[in-house]
């Protein structure tokens, strides 16, 4: 079964979320924990949301300098799959793993609601599961999720079907061009800020729509 | 740094001494004077202080608190693992499993300094159910405001929202539920209630009480500043009063992050259970917490104050006894355990400090700069404090209020199908009845994964163990209008809803909390509504075999001469074996049945039609009906449990017709309504007669359904038909008027971000 690895920062709140998604897909979750110096060889490491640290500097900003993320960066330079939800696609952003900042929504509230999203990259080892164009809905809930870059990196993300996910309806925080998430060049590095983790059983999320974040890197995981 | 020694007292006992400004009564300052025989140092004037406000010794409530165990009977009982006095009361939800939940106020914090007061009123209620050895599972605020149009609820409303979910959210806990209501009468004195829940073993209770001779007390989380000093007393335990100086360095500012850390933290701690007693430090700072776990435990207690970590060196004992700083915790713990103890906290980065050890002398004895400041009883500063029997009497104009119902003659009805449909709309957009989506939308409902229910359904539900389902469903619920009209019943009715709403989830009600917000004690008007508030509560508890687990008592809601409406908050927890077997509230599918279960009578009395139409607060309240109360329950409850329902929702602000409205937008879908023949439209309506619920079933299931209530002699009527989706559809009264749902959801959804900015919702 493989085995995939979930970072508990100090102030992680989604961190049991994500491993009882993993569990819901069938694959074995390994807590992972902030002063870790070893990954305990997992296959592949989720992110997961929460305020690391309060979030009262920069989001993520902290959490980028914790001892695990040194072997998550070095890992993820090597193919490493890593998803980042939420505070998870923060702290991707600060390592510059990923491009870009999240920051605080436009309409200067938290935000939490059921957001309609379409895939639109399933290249990635995260959304292989997905059909390209497919709407889903799953929970959203941040205080600083809108996505900037600067044009020229927007344009290239878009170029290189980086975007993994766009906002449908409402866009939520003020996110630049709608994005959701993007991936790394490699495509195995994935940051989003809508919570597939919440979005795995019909009673608990408004749909089951998230489940196939996790159900794709399994497949990805026992294809290799 | 010269400083005032209980030697010193000794030995000089004419000094003067600032008991008035810190609160105390005359008599009381005497009284202090008596027990220590002497005058109290400067240290022991602030622990009595603090401890003798109303607000932590219920010196005014506790003559009428006392029912609340008196009137609980045995088959009450039965569910109660740990009663009213400690933190939180723990009530067995069956499978070994228990929970623990409490609402408090934080009323006056919060009006002062409304983002800051909200959010550690949050981390408050949170470290009482922390401190019971639960993991906390979910929050919900109750909260009331002035006039949704006033200038103030602007400043007010939008602090406090963000500082319930600037904290909650920063806790990971999923925010399930909680009421939003707007009156005159809060305006300058908002309703900030806090309730929490937590899930626990059996075997897992731990109980504030610091035993065995030699054992150490720890004090761990954040370090102590100057934040919250009379918090207790100046500040939640007066009157507003616009010629006093500013009261906001008493309200305590809030770090979720260090909460967070500090509840992982703990539960660690319990899973190798490593505490002989454990504290949270809230009102009243470390003089609850030490006198508190001393007067519950061995009896003794010997603290070197020196040792406790400061954010501000400067502080003064007295200060540092006082300070109401956030985050701290306060654990008995036996020397052999201390190593793994400090480890722990140490994994989590907290700071934690061996502040004293228990001891067998009766005596309550901390020192500074090796001088002994304080040497009391610790029961004369915990335990023992001032009772008052606080005159009371029924206030002169209440009987031509009552007398001042609102009948057809006094309050012109709508009559016509036109009138009706506007009258609807008009409530559908009134700020009390509209879609509070503004404010839910900035809490997360999700984070733990476990959330079932969540508002604007008629309860939260929560499962607590994944692999059987088993869950709790939590209510609150008071309505200030119903409790000026009669105190009496408007407690029993904030009763009656808050268990119908339980119900209405599937889940039987188990136990009660409640957080009692009125005006000033010292006004015998307010103290019996008060004491009849009281006695309606317990009386109905009685009644419904439900037992009151512990509560909160709010005084001095009031600015000058002017008391809020009284607010009786009650909270409601039920379980349910299964929660996929819990009953939602929205309408669908199409072509199935819509029933009111319950019956309807003209009773308008205090209701949200007069008040919204007309601005009228006179007459009777709803008659309550415990009886039937109970009876609706057992249907919702073996309706759910027996697959028979498709949606149910509680009968209740607004009558029949926000029910439906209400259902069909949560459902997406409209309804065909048929009003009974035997009624006039409007009281059908718009009444608010309780024991009522509407049920959606599916046509195969509604003679089943319609015989078990006529069996329970339940009035039982089939209303209408759910009709089709989309924002086309209509809600249809037949031969009276039709409103589209984009209508009605524009006229609900519109309200708040009108008034308070725009929400992506």
């Amino acid at each position: 079964m493989a085995r995939i690895g979930v970072v508990t920062f100090p102030g992680s709140l989604d961190d049991r979320d994500a491993a009882r998604a993993i569990t819901v897909a069938g694959g074995e979750p390994v807590p992972l924990w902030h002063k870790d110096r070893s990954l305990a060889g997992v296959d592949a490491v989720v992110l997961p949301g929460g305020f690391s640290y309060g979030d009262y500097l920069r989001c993520g900003a902290i959490a980028r300098f914790a001892p695990v993320m040194e072997m998550i960066i070095d890992g993820a330079q090597g193919g490493l799959p890593v998803l980042g939800i939420c505070n998870g696609f923060q702290i991707l952003c600060e390592t510059h793993l990923l491009p870009g900042a999240l920051t605080r929504n436009d309409s200067l509230h938290f935000v939490c609601r059921d957001q309609r999203l379409r895939i639109d990259s399933t290249s990635t080892p995260w959304t292989s599961d997905y059909a390209l164009g497919q709407e889903i809905v799953v929970p959203l809930k941040n205080g600083e999720g809108g996505y900037v870059a600067d044009e020229r990196t927007l344009d290239e993300l878009e170029a290189e079907g980086r975007v993994v996910a766009r906002y449908l309806e409402v866009n939520p925080n003020g996110s630049r061009r709608d994005i959701a998430g993007i991936s790394n060049a490699a495509g195995n590095v994935v940051g989003l800020m809508p919570h597939p983790e919440h979005a795995v059983e019909p009673l608990t999320g408004p749909s089951t729509d998230g489940l196939a974040f996790f159900t794709s890197i399994l497949t990805r995981l026992a294809r290799a | 740094m010269s400083f005032d020694t209980v030697d010193n007292a000794r030995h000089t006992p004419d000094e003067d001494q600032p008991w008035a400004e810190l609160g105390l009564k005359e008599d009381e300052y005497q009284r202090i004077r008596e027990i220590l025989g002497r005058r109290p140092s400067s240290s022991e004037l602030a622990m009595y202080s603090v401890m003798w406000s109303e607000h932590c010794s219920y010196k005014s409530s506790k003559v009428h608190l006392r029912q609340f165990g008196e009137k609980q009977t045995e088959a009450a009982k039965e569910s109660l693992l740990v009663g009213i006095g400690e933190n939180a009361g723990v009530v067995d939800i069956g499978d070994g499993w228990a929970v623990t939940f409490k609402v408090e106020s934080h009323n006056h914090p919060s009006y002062v300094e409304p983002y800051q007061g909200a959010a550690t009123g949050v981390g408050g209620i949170v470290r009482d159910i922390l401190t019971m050895g639960a993991r906390p599972i979910a929050v919900m605020d109750p909260l009331r405001f002035g006039p949704a149009d006033a200038p103030d609820t602007r400043r007010v409303l939008p602090g406090v929202v963000a500082g319930i979910g600037g904290y909650g959210n920063c806790l990971g806990l999923p925010n399930i539920g909680g009421e939003v209501v707007f009156d005159e009468s809060y305006a300058g004195n908002p309703l900030v209630n806090a309730l929490c829940v937590g899930s626990l073993r059996h075997d897992e209770i731990k109980l504030a009480k610091a035993t065995g001779v030699g054992n150490l007390v720890v004090l761990f989380g954040a370090k102590t500043g100057g934040d919250g000093i009379g918090g207790v007393s100046v500040l939640a335990s007066e009157t507003f009063d616009a010629d006093k100086p500013s009261k906001r360095p008493s309200v305590q500012v809030g770090d979720p992050f260090t909460e967070k850390l500090l509840i992982e933290c703990c539960l660690e701690i319990f899973a190798e259970d490593l505490v002989v007693g454990i504290q949270d430090l809230g009102g009243a700072g470390i003089s609850c917490a030490t006198s508190e776990m001393a007067s519950a435990g061995t009896g003794g207690m010997h603290v070197v104050l020196d040792r406790v970590p400061l954010r501000d060196p400067t502080l003064s004992p007295e200060e540092i006894l006082m300070s109401e700083s956030q985050e701290r915790m306060c654990a008995v713990v036996e020397p052999a355990k201390l190593d793994r103890f400090m480890g722990i906290c140490q994994r989590w980065d907290i700071t934690a400090t061996v502040i004293g050890e228990v001891t067998d002398t009766d005596r309550l004895v901390i020192e500074w700069h090796s001088e002994t400041v304080v040497d009391v009883p610790p029961r004369t500063v915990a335990h023992e404090g001032p009772v008052y029997q606080r005159p009371y009497g029924r206030p002169a104009d209440q009987d031509a209020r009552q007398a001042d119902a609102p009948t057809a003659q006094r309050l012109v009805r709508p009559t016509t199908s036109v009138e009706l449909r506007d009258t609807l709309l008009r409530l559908v957009s009134s700020p009390n009845l509209a879609a509070k989506g503004w404010v839910t939308s900035q809490y997360d409902k999700y984070v733990q994964g476990n959330t079932v229910l969540a508002q604007p359904e008629d309860a939260g539900v929560v499962r607590v163990d994944e692999k059987t389902g088993r869950g709790v469903a939590i209510s609150t619920d008071a309505n200030g209008r119903f409790t000026k009209l009669d105190p009496y019943a408007g407690a029993q009715l904030a009763l009656a809803e808050a268990y119908r709403n339980v119900a209405a989830t599937g889940a039987k009600p188990l136990a009660v909390t409640n957080c009692l917000n009125f005006g000033s004690p010292e006004d015998p008007a307010v103290m019996w509504q008060f004491a009849e508030a009281v006695r309606g509560l317990a009386d109905a508890c009685e009644a419904l075999d439900v037992p009151v687990t512990g509560g909160n008592v709010s005084f001095y809601n009031q600015t000058g001469e002017v008391a809020i409406l009284p607010t009786p908050v009650v909270g409601v927890l039920g379980v349910i074996d299964d929660v996929a077997r819990r009953t939602p509230m929205a309408l669908g599918p199409e072509g199935e049945s819509v029933l009111l279960v319950g019956e309807t009578r003209d009773e308008l009395g205090g209701s949200e039609w007069a008040h919204v139409v007309h601005g009228h607060l006179g007459g009777l309240p709803p008659t309550v009906d415990l009886q039937r109360e109970r009876q609706l329950a057992e249907i919702l409850v073996a309706g759910s449990r027996d697959g028979m329902l498709t949606a149910a929702h509680d009968v209740s602000e607004g009558g029949v017709a926000l029910a439906l409205v209400e259902m069909a937008l949560r459902g997406g879908r409209g309804a065909r309504v048929v009003l009974p023949d035997d009624v006039d439209p409007f009281v059908a309506l718009f009444s608010e007669s309780t024991g009522r619920a509407v049920v959606v079933v599916p046509r195969s299931e509604e003679l089943r359904f319609t015989d078990m209530c006529v069996a329970r002699h339940v009035p039982v009527a089939r209303v209408g038909v759910v009709d089709g989706v989309g924002d086309q559809a209509e809600l249809a009264v037949q031969g009276q008027f039709s409103v589209s749902l984009a209508q009605l959801r524009t006229a609900s959804e519109a309200t708040l971000p009108a008034l308070f900015g725009p929400s992506v919702g």
